[in-house]
């Protein structure tokens, strides 16, 4: 029998506003404990909450991005809960009137991953275990999150970490968080059930709360699977309940059954007004989004005649992809810009973070340059790969490093002159060639590089060579 | 007539330094406050440390701004920084905020003489001040009775001449109640029109800051001073207008209307006091209009769901983690804040937490909480019709006049009853008013309400005033206790 996997996430994501979403303390990651807060983020008897614009502006960006429709009329609800990293007992989120609903992210197989609704509310504080003690830091209390909710449309582990990373870039790209997954700003619960290939009524489901990495989502996710698959199969039932990943083990367990599930009591927060949101605002914030990567790719792919494993990689890091349009301004062959960026310069950012952070020593216009005398064959391609190596050394500017080596590419009344001494030193080999062998050309071909110190354009030069055998 | 410029007066033409007028308060306090309980901490330095920068002023021939020097209390649930702020729960003591709510803010701006903090019920829930962790405030009338509450200790203080005003705070007659109780103007402003940014939250969608005075016109001036926009609330709108300037407009052709079921169940001394204020509307110019207003009867259990509903949110962070009092000795942290809400608070605290706990509930939600809101905006649109053909309402302001202590330790139902004719204002946010219009058969004040249209406040205070001119020598009797200017 078939077992198949459904699968629903709710992913958390911090957002990068200057400053927190009901006061203006900071939202800078860190900082010594209790020291980026205020009366209003610790909740302190008698304050109230303003919200932060921003947040708004940001989540809107964030539906529209994921192809939601955006609420003209929101509104703030108290969500009620206690644990000591909640200093007010009850979270600001929203309940039945959410920003952004009815939305979607395509996968690369064409398949639409539905997007419920995307809602805003505050983070809550951290608790820090030591030394047997319990220490609470509230520097993360008030950060902005949205809450993007999933309808239970993910069939596999696949499935559910292209979807994860999908959105992980489109928030990227559009700018609304920095999506450090290290650093909690990107957190994940998955809704998991099975049920026999074909059906089409839902299983009951277990969540799995809090996730901080893909890697332990699918580990998850693919353990949840075959523990549900091995009750079922044992005559056993699903229980309804909270489970959380543990990663020493590599297994879920239960938190929470369904009947201590925490009645959160929602209802509308009476210190916040409703919350409009006009065409006009959200047609402006729509002008502001930047080029998605799924158009990116396209671009990339259909006008800029990229392999498309090389656009993916291209578009995997927002600032590289920028980078390389940059680079690729005015260039026929943008393949050539990809190349050296894909290769070259990649190997010199080793870590993610730094194809992230697009650390090249050098500004894109240098790259575009040297592909630029490529193209007007002032320079071949081995003679740009070693320029660019020393650019990037250096930091100097093309022009200095070309002329200062002496890379400037010869002439082509030059280049023929030594094409003409060539032949005539290398008798045999343009026998061998004559008979039919063309690799014998290569023996002319390197006299020729030697004769110009490797600055002669190759494929220029084998026409000629070709040129004055086939002419003799 | 107003005490505050009378004596602001003083103050300017140097007849009275306000030093020795601050002193003046902090011995009536030390010499009253033991019997009336008014106070639950005296601010003596704060208050003569301001009234020597006030007295600066004065000898440098500045001009005085409108409430400065004036000698004041604050209720204890108006956040006061560096000034203990306990709401008179056990759970809040010793708890020293670090900051100042807004309309504090406004006031210490303008050299209020800050004496003290005064009385109220625990979070300010109860109608007779006696839920208070430090006993009940008095009755300056006659200390058999309540000063009402919540806001009692502000009425006490005001009533006993050891404030020439207070702030209080008004989540469902709790400024008006206890200004009926005692003699005095209180007046509750249109929700929005005074910051609650430090206000400790009852319920939120509620309350509401407002000043209790010994006449109109010094509640006008000080409702000038406080209803200014706070961009640190987002229900805040400030006031449309000042008001002070207004109290002599003629209100002749004002149309008051009467809905019959404020005055079903009514004491018969306190209907005949105000039958006889409507009388004197009359003669003033003014057109009553009696009609039936049968959603009046929602405005109760609406009332006390939506109340309840809200503190038990907003009292949820009185866990003893951060500030406050915490249990001594627990087994873990729920054991810790179990413990610590079973003791820090008081019993009809819990009982609206619980009661507020319940109604929001899964599975109770749409037969109460949902219901109490869909009614509540029936009710506010039964006003804003009421409005479209009266300027005011004219009510009781309690059925009653003053409990006698203990009163409210019976039936908590029939406590509950007396709210009837106050928190229709609060339920479809509108300003009302308290101002006395006689006295009953054993000479306790009988309040009379005037509610009018949202952010007509100033059309509020102008009809009290008016109607005050008229009635000065009858409706107020000064108490022998305390300061006498």
């Amino acid at each position: 029998m078939t077992w198949e996997l459904v699968g629903g996430l709710e992913t958390h994501i911090e957002l990068s506003t200057k400053t927190k979403i009901f006061c203006q303390c900071t939202t800078q990651f860190g900082g010594e404990p209790n020291t980026h807060c205020c009366p209003v983020c610790v909740g302190l008897p008698g304050t109230l909450p303003k919200l932060n614009r921003a947040v708004v502006e940001y989540a809107v960006k964030a539906g529209l991005a994921t192809n939601c429709k955006i609420s003209n009329i929101s509104k703030m609800d108290r969500k009620n809960y206690v644990y000591p990293d909640l200093p007010k007992a009850y979270q600001i989120s929203q309940y039945d009137k959410p920003l952004c609903r009815h939305g979607f992210i395509t996968l690369s197989s064409g398949k639409n991953i539905n997007i419920e609704r995307i809602h805003i509310e505050e983070d809550a504080g951290k608790l820090i275990h030591e030394r047997g003690n319990t220490f609470i830091d509230y520097n993360r209390g008030g950060v902005p999150l949205i809450e993007i909710v999933s309808e239970p449309d993910i069939r596999s582990i696949d499935e559910a970490v292209e979807y994860i990373d999908k959105l992980r870039l489109i928030m990227k790209y559009i700018g609304v968080s920095d999506v450090k997954m290290q650093e909690g700003s990107l957190r994940c619960d998955v809704n998991i059930s099975v049920r026999k290939k074909g059906d089409t009524a839902l299983g009951t489901r277990t969540e799995i709360k809090n996730m901080n990495s893909i890697n332990f989502i699918a580990k998850a996710m693919e353990y949840e699977f075959n523990r549900q698959i091995d009750i079922l199969e044992s005559g056993g039932e699903i229980e309804q309940e909270t489970r959380r990943y543990n990663s020493d083990l590599n297994i879920t367990e239960s938190m929470r059954g369904k009947e201590d599930a925490t009645d959160y009591r929602y209802f509308r927060e009476p210190d916040l007004v409703t919350i409009a949101i006009s065409e006009d605002e959200i047609n402006k914030y729509k002008s502001e989004l930047p080029q998605l990567p799924d158009e990116k790719l396209k671009t990339f792919i259909d006008e800029f005649e990229l392999p498309e494993a090389d656009a993916g990689l291209l578009v995997k890091y927002k600032k590289v992809a920028e980078y390389f349009e940059e680079a690729a301004k005015d260039i026929k062959n943008k393949k050539l810009v990809a190349n050296f960026i894909l290769g070259q310069i990649f190997r010199r950012l080793d870590t993610e973070d730094e194809k992230e952070e697009c650390r090249i020593s050098i500004p894109p216009g240098y790259l575009n340059e040297l592909v630029m005398l490529m193209e007007k064959k002032k320079i071949n391609s081995s003679m740009a790969r070693t320029a660019l190596e020393q650019i990037l050394d250096s930091g100097k500017p093309v022009m200095e490093v070309i002329s200062e080596k002496d890379m400037g590419g010869i002439d082509e009344d030059t280049l023929r002159k030594i094409c003409e001494k060539a032949v005539e030193a290398n008798e045999n080999a343009v026998t061998q060639y004559l008979s039919g062998k063309e690799k014998a050309l290569a023996a002319i071909i390197g006299f020729i590089m030697k004769e110009t110190r490797g600055k002669a354009d190759a494929v220029l030069a084998t026409e000629i060579v070709k040129q004055l055998i086939n002419n003799n | 007539m107003s005490n505050i410029k009378y004596i602001q007066n003083l103050l300017e033409t140097k007849q009275l330094s306000c030093v020795e007028l601050t002193r003046k308060y902090l011995d009536a306090i030390e010499k009253e406050n033991k019997q009336l309980n008014a106070y639950v901490k005296v601010t003596d330095q704060e208050a003569l440390r301001t009234a020597e920068q006030v007295d600066e002023k004065i000898s440098g021939g500045e001009k005085l701004r409108p409430l400065e020097g004036i000698p004041m209390s604050l209720k204890d649930n108006i956040v006061t920084k560096d000034i203990e702020t306990t709401c008179c729960s056990r759970i809040l003591k010793g708890y020293v905020p670090i900051y100042d709510a807004t309309v504090w803010d406004v006031l210490k701006k303008q050299n209020a003489v800050l004496l003290g903090k005064t009385n109220m019920d625990e979070f300010a829930m109860g109608s007779s001040c006696e839920t208070s962790c430090f006993g009940g405030a008095l009755n300056p009338h006659d200390t058999k009775h309540v000063a009402g509450g919540s806001s009692g200790g502000a009425a006490s203080s005001v009533s006993g001449n050891i404030a020439v005003y207070g702030l209080g705070s008004d989540t469902g007659g709790s400024v008006r109640q206890p200004a009926s109780f005692c003699g005095l103007v209180g007046f509750k402003p249109t929700y929005g029109a005074v910051s609650r940014y430090g206000l400790v939250a009852y319920a939120s969608s509620l309350d509401q800051v407002g000043p209790i005075a010994s006449n109109v016109e010094d509640a006008a001036i000080i409702y000038d001073s406080i209803a200014i926009y706070d961009s640190k609330d987002a229900t805040s709108q400030g006031a449309r207008t000042s008001s002070a300037d207004k109290l002599n407009n003629s209100i002749k052709g004002m149309r008051i209307g009467i809905a019959r079921e404020y005055f079903e169940g009514i004491n018969g001394d306190v209907q005949k006091s105000i039958e006889r204020a409507i009388k004197v509307y009359e003669d003033l110019g003014a057109e009553i209009i009696y009609f039936d207003l049968p959603q009046i009867k929602y405005v109760l259990p609406v009332y006390y769901i939506i109340a309840c509903a809200e503190a038990s949110s907003n009292l949820g962070r009185y866990d003893g983690i951060r500030y406050g009092y915490r249990t001594e000795s627990y087994a873990d942290i729920d054991d810790m804040i179990c413990r610590t809400r079973s003791e820090g608070f008081g019993e009809e605290v819990k009982k609206r937490i619980m009661l507020g706990t319940y109604v929001l509930s899964a599975g109770y939600y749409d037969a109460y909480y949902k219901k109490a809101q869909k009614l509540r905006g029936s009710i506010v649109k039964a006003f804003r019709d009421v409005f479209k053909s009266c300027d005011l309402m004219l009510a009781p302001t309690v059925p009653t006049t003053a409990f006698e202590l203990n009163f409210t330790s019976g039936d908590p139902v029939e406590t509950y009853l007396t709210d009837i004719c106050t928190v229709s204002a609060n339920i479809a946010g509108l300003p009302a008013l308290s101002i006395p219009c006689g006295f009953d058969s054993k000479g306790l004040p009988v309040g009379m309400q005037l509610i009018g249209n949202s952010f007509e406040d100033c059309k509020v205070l102008n009809a009290a005033y008016q109607y005050e001119q008229q009635m000065k020598e009858k409706i107020y009797k000064k108490s022998e206790r305390g300061v006498r200017i």
